[in-house]
């Protein structure tokens, strides 16, 4: 393999219901560096149905061209026919780079293209960096399970790819005198040649967690003890308005849904206040919450990680420290709280 | 008759793993080695539709020879036989590297009796990646129908399988031609406590054990650190955050403290004088 | 379907797995069941394993079993609140083979002995709990376990569930303990590097030390802390009568907490990490509270049967030495095919007169003696340590002097004659 011939950074575009996920475009935000530092293009690649529109959502953000697959083919995700185009593209372009989002999709794609390609495929990273001279992506993440991150290399394949997670790269402001090039590109695949069918797509009404979106977090981890511990988390967090977050090992122990597992295997979120509440600060449950405006901690421990991570800390036994924060929240009971 | 594959690992149990917060280093030694857990809930879906269907389990595992412990814990859920490949040629294997061996295995597992259907996990906890399934999959040349919450139906007679995959926002209902391969969320099911003799006949069982040269036709440059595309270049410890205020004080003076700042970050939080 | 095995044994720590080692070595088919993740998971000993009794059920046994080192010095401390008098024993004669005694993990050595059980044919069958003996027509011939179709039969039950064991007491073979027959321990699992192991305990590379400390670390109650070394974590526990923590209002943890701070310990410890904490019961009734041990079917092993020695701080051994009496006269039972209560009789008999039955004889009356005279732990140690304090101390007064004050400082003469006869009563229940 002549890994000359492989340059430009690529981003894997997103596209759900009629918009480019905004991980794509966090992404394009983390690409523009490295293509600035590398001094190649970056460009987007859109797969869909009705997509090709969506392009221009990508130049703001820092995309100097898009590479577009609108087909009828493409209506529903599927990975057999979107790797296809991938792949198709990528030896048609042969970028050195590229990325996608950690998503349910992006995940699934990557992972089938990688194996075709026979390249290397990072998951789950949260840092990129590429060598300027060597174009050699930096990939690292929090490894083995432990508080440790690894940084890995694809030396000698290309392209090398990674996935990474919603909310861990920032998206640029966004230029809207920045403009780009649309290539349209189109494939050869019948609907036989696919052997799925996506028969229906269900959207679950019920009560959606929105951490990512949430202005104030409460989140509680083992510490509480118990379900019934945790049962505060939820009374502090209704009190002040506030999403309810948790810790993995809160999420195991069955006392909070794992929708609201915040992060490396849960959601990486970005409030204005995030409270840890007797949770411990583990790395995966850092990458997922470090990038909180305000973060405070109360934890019995005074070394526990999260003291490190936090604004502020508090060291005293949550069941002491909350209720006397819900009452100095409510001393004064016709003001209201409001966040923003 | 289905013939269903899971695959399954053997992985250190990340949650006991205690890190030496001075050093930074992981105390390995101390973790018990557990059956995968996302792969517990493949097998248990594999033991389920072999039940509805009639059919029969086998797991594969690529791993060290004490791996022996995960594939019986398997024969405790249910699976029927269990397939070890075990080989110093596998080690440093990245999720390509694995891939292509237990997609050996799983071909040479199909000689004998075709297979239907390959059961994944959603991810190790210890690699953490969720690419193997995938990866499989398409070595095999069968589609791969990842984040699986629910099985509907599969139906050999009529070469089918149809599955809910979980969304971000939802879930979409998806109907494959079999063979396939599914990875498996964690909420499709429940392993129960198993029965006294699953738990005899898996203390007794010794799985079929297979080295390279028992795999045939193997290409030994895709396997191992050697057919590994990735490398591990430096293992070290996240960046130490700084550090916040520690808040003084009692308990009380603690709390109007934490409720000073937040009225000074007005930026951030406001208390706003109500209606009434 | 439910299957039969010759022998079930309930189980798997030093006693139940040298049961289930012997039976399978000689060819009997033998279920050994275990409710933890696997053998040794939960089980906790201070760490001194005893070489022979091991040795004479596999040989050599050190030189492939997880033991953590050779010791090859026994200190002795006894506590004051600020000081300590110490003494010990180290003897290069136990730096080699065969060696004394080794410290081990309990989660390893378990783990490696229960495995050897299985590599001679024993099925080990680990996360079941056995819930009761099935008993029919006043015989034991099977046990109830937590798990669905959970019933499993056999010719004999071995009960090796350790002290408390709950499968004795329903069958009525013991009662509830009462608190001055069980003491509480709890103990900590301290990693350090090993080096500074080596340094700070004075030993040559692998070599290990225990010392027992007595006095001030127990606050005055009966009972005893330790502090082993292991290869690359220290031991550190303390183990009380029930009574005494009762009749204190003291929590064990704090005890521990006490220990570890108290300034003649503190430097040993210092710059550990906390590994594991983990507490458990010792049977430390003796002879005096051995329970039945033999019914219809069934045979009752180590701390289960409170084979513990406390002044000896023995266990493990006689736990292992039962579980193979237990194997032998079963074995036996096996040629009659006749598994009543006469037939496992013999068990009794050789447990009584081997050093398990001897060693409880001897010290029948000794923790119960201690338990009741206080003043051994309360005031005698103190004494001696302040009588060394002033022997030692160069202050230009003359050791004759010195020797005057101390005679002084021990009461009146109401107060020697009684501190002469505690003594003797003291040596007359440890001889
Ligand atoms: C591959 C992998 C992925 C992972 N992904 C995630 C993830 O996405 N999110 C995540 O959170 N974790 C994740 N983890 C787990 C992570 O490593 C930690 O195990 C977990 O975050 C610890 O949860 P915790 O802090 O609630 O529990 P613990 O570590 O047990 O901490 C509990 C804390 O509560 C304190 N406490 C106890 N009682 C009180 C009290 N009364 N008042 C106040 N404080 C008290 C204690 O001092 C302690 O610090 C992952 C692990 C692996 C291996
Ligand atoms: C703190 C402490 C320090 C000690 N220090 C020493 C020492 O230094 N040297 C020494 O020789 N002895 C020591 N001892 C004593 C020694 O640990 C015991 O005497 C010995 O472990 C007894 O062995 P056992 O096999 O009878 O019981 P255990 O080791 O207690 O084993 C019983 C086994 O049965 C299992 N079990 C229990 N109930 C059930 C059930 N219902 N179903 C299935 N499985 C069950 C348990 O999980 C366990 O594995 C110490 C004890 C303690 C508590
Ligand atoms: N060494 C292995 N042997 C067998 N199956 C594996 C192995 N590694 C991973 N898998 C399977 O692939 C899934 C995803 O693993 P990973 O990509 O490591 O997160 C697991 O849940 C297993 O089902």
């Amino acid at each position: 393999m002549n890994l000359e011939e492989y340059r430009g950074i690529w981003v894997y575009l997103e596209a759900r219901d009629g918009q480019i996920a905004p991980v794509s475009l966090e992404l394009l935000g983390a690409g523009r560096q490295m293509a600035d530092k590398r001094g190649v293009p970056l460009a987007g690649l859109l797969i869909g149905d009705g997509v090709e529109e969506l392009a221009q959502t990508a130049f703001p953000y820092g995309a100097d061209q898009v590479y577009v697959y609108d087909q009828r083919i493409f209506a529903d995700y599927r990975t057999e026919s979107y790797m296809r185009a991938v792949i198709e593209c990528v030896e048609k372009h042969k970028p050195e780079i590229i990325l996608y989002g950690a998503t349910t999709t992006g995940k699934d794609l990557a992972s089938a293209v990688a194996t075709d390609l026979q390249t290397g495929l990072t998951a789950d990273t949260t840092m990129l960096d590429v060598n300027a001279e060597t174009g050699l992506l930096e990939a690292s993440r929090p490894a083995f399970g432990g508080n440790i991150m690894a940084t890995i290399l694809c030396k000698k394949h290309r392209p090398q790819m990674a996935t990474v997670r919603p909310k861990v790269m920032k998206a640029l402001e966004a230029d809207q005198t920045r403009t780009g090039e649309v290539i349209k590109e189109s494939i050869k695949l019948a609907e036989e040649d696919i052997r799925t069918k996506v028969l229906k797509i269900v959207r679950e009404t019920r009560e959606k967690v929105r951490l990512d979106e949430a202005d104030v977090i409460v989140a509680g981890g083992k510490g509480l003890g118990s379900k019934e511990g945790f049962q505060l988390i939820h009374r502090f967090a209704e009190s002040i308005g506030a999403t309810v977050g948790a810790s993995r090992d809160a999420v195991e122990a069955g006392w909070v849904d794992h929708a609201h597992q915040v992060g490396q295997t849960g959601v990486t979120v970005t409030p204005k206040i995030y409270f840890a509440i007797g949770i411990s600060g583990a790395i995966q449950h850092l990458v997922g919450m470090r990038n909180s405006g305000l973060i405070i901690a109360i934890n019995k421990d005074p070394n526990a990680l999260i003291f490190q991570a936090c604004h502020y800390g508090i060291v005293g036994d949550a069941f002491e420290i909350v209720p006397l924060l819900m009452k100095a929240f409510q001393k004064e009971p016709d003001r209201e709280v409001t966040y923003g | 008759m289905l013939h269903i594959v899971a695959c399954i690992k053997q992985v250190p149990d990340t949650k006991i793993i205690k890190m030496n917060p001075k050093t930074n280093t992981m105390d390995r030694a101390s973790a018990p080695a557990i059956l995968n857990p996302y792969d517990a809930h493949a097998v248990e879906e594999a033991v389920r539709l072999k039940q509805r269907y009639g059919g029969v389990v086998s797991v594969v595992t690529m791993g060290p020879p004490p791996a022996v412990k995960a594939i019986r814990k398997c024969i405790e859920i249910g699976a029927d036989a269990g397939y070890l490949v075990t080989d110093r040629a596998f080690a440093g294997a990245d999720t390509l590297a694995t891939s292509y061996a237990i997609t050996k295995a799983i071909e040479k597992i199909a000689e004998e009796h075709p297979v239907d259907l390959v059961i994944c996990g959603k991810m190790t906890i210890d690699g953490d990646t969720g690419q193997v399934g995938p990866g499989v999959a398409r070595r095999l040349d069968i589609p791969p129908l990842t984040n699986v919450k629910k099985v509907v139906e599969v139906n050999k007679e009529q070469g089918y399988a149809i599955v809910h995959r979980k969304l971000e926002d939802g879930h979409e209902v998806v109907q494959s031609t079999l063979p396939c391969l599914f990875s498996v969320e964690k909420e499709i099911n429940e392993v129960p406590y198993s029965p006294l003799p699953n738990m005899l006949r898996a203390a007794r069982y010794n799985p079929v054990v297979w080295s390279v040269n028992d795999l045939g036709d193997i290409d030994r440059t895709l396997l191992g650190l050697k057919g590994s595309p990735t490398i591990v270049a430096k293992v070290w410890p996240p960046e130490k955050p700084k550090g916040g205020e520690m808040l003084e004080g009692t308990a009380t003076e603690q709390v109007e403290r934490l409720m000073d700042i937040l009225r000074e970050k007005q930026g951030l939080f406001r208390v706003k004088e109500g209606q009434s | 379907m439910a299957e039969k095995f010759d022998v079930i044994v309930v189980g798997a720590g030093p006693a139940g797995t040298a049961c289930a080692y012997t039976l399978a070595k000689a060819g009997v088919s033998v279920l050994l069941m275990e409710r933890g993740e696997y053998p040794g998971s939960k089980n906790v000993m201070g760490g001194v394993l005893y070489r022979k009794t091991m040795e004479d059920i596999i040989p050599g046994f050190y030189k492939e079993a997880p033991v953590e080192r050779p010791i090859v010095e026994q200190r002795f401390m006894m506590l004051d609140k600020e000081s300590a008098l110490n003494f010990s024993y180290k003897g290069m004669e136990w730096a080699q083979e065969p060696y004394n005694n080794f410290t081990v993990l309990r989660a390893k050595f378990d783990q490696w002995f229960a495995d050897k059980a299985v590599q001679e044919g024993a099925l080990l069958l680990n996360e079941t709990v056995a819930l009761s003996c099935i008993v029919e027509d006043g015989k034991v011939v099977g046990i109830k376990t937590d798990r669905p179709d959970g019933d499993v039969y056999a010719d004999v039950v071995v009960l090796a569930d350790g002290v408390n064991s709950l499968l004795a007491k329903s069958l009525g073979f013991h009662k509830e303990f009462r608190p001055d027959e069980v003491a509480l321990a709890v103990m900590e699992v301290l990693k350090l590097d090993r080096k500074i192991i080596e340094d700070r305990f004075n030993l040559e590379g692998d070599h290990g030390c225990t010392i027992e400390i007595f006095g001030d670390s127990t606050k005055g109650i009966l009972g005893t802390a330790w502090l082993y070394t292991n290869k690359d974590s220290l031991n550190i526990g303390v183990g009380t009568m029930l009574s005494g923590l009762i009749k204190h209002k003291l929590k064990p943890y704090e005890l521990l907490d006490y220990v570890k701070n108290h300034p003649m310990i503190r430097p040993y410890i210092q710059g550990c990490e906390q590994q594991e904490y983990l507490a458990h019961l010792i049977p430390e009734g003796g002879y005096r509270s051995m329970p039945k041990v033999v019914g219809n079917g069934v045979i009752v092993v180590g701390d289960a049967a409170q084979l513990v020695n406390a002044i000896h701080r023995e266990g493990s051994n006689m736990a292992m030495a039962s579980g193979v009496m237990a194997a032998e006269t079963i074995m036996q039972a096996r040629e009659a095919n006749d598994f009543s209560e006469k037939m496992l009789m013999p068990y009794r008999d050789s447990l009584l007169n081997s050093f398990v039955g001897q060693d409880l004889k001897k010290y029948k009356d000794a923790t119960h003696h201690f338990e009741k005279f206080p003043q051994y732990f309360e005031q005698y140690i103190p004494l001696m340590n302040k009588a060394a304090s002033q022997m030692f101390t160069v202050d230009g007064s003359s050791k004759w002097n010195k020797q005057k004050k101390i005679w002084s400082d021990l009461g009146s003469a109401k107060d020697k004659w009684k501190m002469a006869r505690d003594l003797m009563n003291a040596w007359r229940v440890m001889k």
